[in-house]
């Protein structure tokens, strides 16, 4: 363990000298990035609202849903932002 | 028919008063009539950088509310008889002017001027909706910091929401030492992520607190790094073709030159 930790420093050493350490210029980067992915993903309820209606409009060509208990949210994660549909089936329509 | 600007950055303290009273200093260098517009109702601080506040008879709201007529209540300059001043009220709260107002009053100063400038306050709210509405085009200052580029973000989407397409991004107080070490964010680094144009990049210099001591803008000053990079701004928002400068690092040689007169 203490070698390896040894070694590790080592390593350390080396990159800062051969300039492959970003120092704290790649932490602003990367968590600026973070930070815009959420903030760039928010929509206002207004719009939120109009998505979901469209959803509904499409996904009622192909199946009956329940439309109150069919709700669109974001979903944030450490470094992700995912559109969640929750959508109960009342029946699927059959098709010829 | 004059264009009308307004410099704006969302977070407070990024240099947006410096950077107003700059480029309208430099314009008029330039032989433009340029008039400034400070839009920081409540908290007016362009007349001090300007060296102005000692002239100040009506203000913005005055003018607005049919108190005083407009051309009274333009300030000329000192330096020069073709840069005017119309100052905020400072007793006033930015509700008492409305979007609809400043255009109108934009409008009426862009018949007058070549270059109309907006010093937009900090903040997303009321005041920044009154300094955009009359604006053609937007000038967003951001340092390498992680909430001012955070929050110019903010403004880029706004801008659009309020149909001013294709804002230009101002990088200041840019320490080319520390993005060399690794330990500040490069102009490449704020491009990539803002995905604006690119209008200049300022450098720190002491330079800035200095003229905004004396209340004389730093382009007036053939020593100033900030100074200089402000001139090369305003001659491409002019539309000439001036290259972005790699900041050079402040060496013993450009100090040297700086010294002896030749700019670098």
């Amino acid at each position: 363990m203490n070698q390896r930790g040894r070694a590790g420093g080592f390593l350390d050493l080396i990159t800062r000298v051969l300039g492959r350490d970003e120092g704290s210029r790649g932490t602003a980067k990367e968590r600026l990035k973070l930070v815009l992915i959420h903030d760039r993903a928010s929509l206002s309820p207004e719009l939120l609202e109009a998505l979901r209606a469209d959803m509904m409009k499409v996904i009622t060509a192909y199946m009956d849903i329940d439309s109150d208990g069919f709700k669109v949210e974001f979903e944030r994660q450490d470094d992700a932002v995912a559109l969640v549909a929750n959508i109960p089936i009342v029946s699927v329509k059959r098709h010829a | 028919m004059g264009e009308a600007i307004v410099i704006t950055s969302g977070k407070g303290g990024v240099g947006k008063t410096t950077t107003t009273a700059n480029l309208g200093a430099a314009l008029a260098n330039m032989g433009h009539r340029v008039v400034l517009v400070d839009a920081d109702i409540g908290l007016r601080n362009l007349d001090v950088v300007m060296g102005l506040e000692n002239r100040i008879v009506y203000d913005l709201v005055d003018v607005v509310e049919g108190f005083a007529k407009l051309k009274p209540a333009l300030i000329k300059d000192k330096r020069f008889d073709n840069l005017y001043l119309l100052p905020a009220a400072q007793t006033r709260d930015k509700n008492a002017v409305s979007p609809e107002q400043m255009r109108q009053l934009v409008g009426d100063l862009k018949e007058e001027f070549d270059w109309v400038i907006i010093d937009c306050p900090a903040g997303i709210e009321q005041g920044f909706r009154n300094a955009v509405a009359g604006a053609d085009r937007a000038v967003v200052v951001a340092t390498p910091e992680v909430s001012s580029v955070r929050d110019a973000d903010r403004i880029v989407g706004l801008l659009e929401a309020h149909e001013i397409e294709k804002p230009l991004l101002l990088v200041n107080r840019l320490r080319p030492a520390m993005v060399k070490r690794g330990e500040m964010m490069d102009i490449d680094d704020i491009i990539e992520i803002l995905a604006i144009e690119l209008l200049g990049v300022v450098p720190e210099d002491e330079g800035i607190v200095m003229s905004s001591n004396r209340g004389e803008p730093a382009v007036l000053s053939d020593r100033s790094k900030a100074g200089e990079a402000y001139r090369n701004i305003a001659r491409r928002l002019a539309g000439e073709e001036v290259p972005v400068l790699a900041v050079a690092e402040d060496g013993l040689f450009t100090r040297l030159r700086r010294l002896m007169g030749w700019s670098g």
